[in-house]
């Protein structure tokens, strides 16, 4: 690795971990999803100041020059990174799905004028609860 | 029943008296058609009908209520499982016993409503199959062979004949309900993959002969270029996680 290479590995890398800290400071990156971040650019810090590190793991992998090194866990950490926010899209998603079910279940109630039967939404797969003799309910002051 | 909004001009017609069913009716961008389908079910049997209106841009939710559904609009666009899922959790929380589905743009044909309801005593989950019935339009061949590929897969896992995976022409008891408003339900296709978990979870599943039409204007939710072969993708991989994954009730 040539003086350039590690220079620029130097500062790329810690500019990086500034920027995401800054991120995180402005509230612009929330702190439970930059953990990933902050985990990859200290690693990528660390590889590109402690050279031995790397050399230790570039014959550890069996790659041939640190630069691969630093490449291949660029990459990894950026794979991490990714299938870490499909995971957190999922949640999201499922997230959203009830809250418009929600607000079309609650639209509807609205038109009929009949508040739930319990209060609790998430009631479904739980104990059978005994069927009104007639599915209208007076729109009832209850609670 | 909220029915008694509803202008009585269905006639003598017989018609099952169903105080604890609802019926959901998942639309998306219906308008035009929504309230002759609403109306025709309705003269099959009394209960109450709850349009689910999938984000649509168009006049459906106006129409379904003009037609005395009362109506579910999702501010945006889920897809057909999660507007049926919205359904069932409107049932969930209104102590409806049992919940009849079918689609709002005319495809089902309320006839075939008393034959999925009487079914219902014996099972929990009774699915309308098309190719039960001799006078069912058969969807083109290409379309065929698929649904019977899938089916063969669910009737291996689920242990019994199911001959249409793809129907969304159901009749569901209560204590399925609960295991279809469950996170597991899928949001875009839930079919072949949901019916052999239904009766792996230990639910009786249940097929009776219904009568389908072409859709009037042949749009489905299978067409296009991309569209089937990613329906195939997550059918498949629907269908290989069942065995995988343990489902409680």
């Amino acid at each position: 690795m040539t003086p350039t290479q590690r220079a620029f590995a130097m500062v790329a890398s810690t500019a990086t971990l500034l920027v995401i800290l800054e991120l995180v400071r402005r509230r612009k990156l929330k702190e439970e999803y930059s953990w990933l971040w902050i985990l990859t650019t200290v690693g990528m810090v660390v590889l590109s100041f402690w050279y031995g590190l790397i050399e230790r793991l570039s014959a550890l992998i069996g790659a041939v020059t640190p630069t691969t090194t630093l490449f291949i866990f660029a990459l990894l950490f950026l794979l991490a990174i990714a299938i870490h926010v499909t995971t957190v899209i999922s949640r999201l998603t499922q997230q959203l799905r009830r809250l418009t079910q929600e607000v079309a279940i609650l639209g509807a109630e609205l038109q009929v004028g009949r508040a739930p039967l319990d209060d609790p939404p998430r009631a479904e797969g739980g104990t059978p609860r005994r069927p009104s003799a007639s599915p209208k309910d007076s729109p009832d002051p209850a609670p | 029943m909220e029915s008694s909004s509803q202008p009585r001009s269905a006639g003598p017609a017989p018609r099952a008296q169903h105080p604890s069913l609802l019926v959901i009716m998942p639309a998306f961008n219906e308008a035009r058609r929504i309230r002759e389908v609403v109306g025709a079910v309705r003269g099959q049997v009394d209960a109450d009908l709850l349009v689910v209106d999938d984000g649509s841009h168009d006049a459906t939710a106006a129409e379904a209520r003009a037609a005395g559904a009362i109506v579910a609009s999702h501010p945006a666009n889920l897809g057909y499982g999660a507007a049926v899922q919205t359904g069932y959790r409107y049932a969930l929380r209104h102590g409806y016993e049992a919940v009849l589905q079918l689609d709002a743009d005319g495809q089902h044909d309320p006839a075939s409503i008393p034959g999925l309801l009487t079914a219902l005593a014996d099972a929990d989950v009774v699915v309308g199959s098309r190719f039960l019935d001799r006078g069912s339009y058969r969807p083109p061949l290409a379309r065929r062979l698929g649904m019977a590929l899938f089916g063969a897969v669910a009737s291996a896992l689920a242990g019994q004949r199911i001959t249409d995976p793809t129907s969304g022409f159901q009749a569901i008891s209560r204590a399925a309900l609960g295991f279809y408003a469950h996170e597991r339900y899928p949001v875009d296709f839930p079919d072949a993959d949901v019916l052999a978990m239904v009766a792996r979870s230990g639910l009786r599943l249940a097929e009776v002969p219904v009568r389908m039409l072409a859709s009037p204007d042949g749009k489905s939710m299978h067409s296009g270029l991309l569209k089937p072969l990613y329906y195939i993708f997550r059918m498949t991989l629907a269908l290989a996680l069942v065995p995988l994954r343990r489902e409680s009730r």
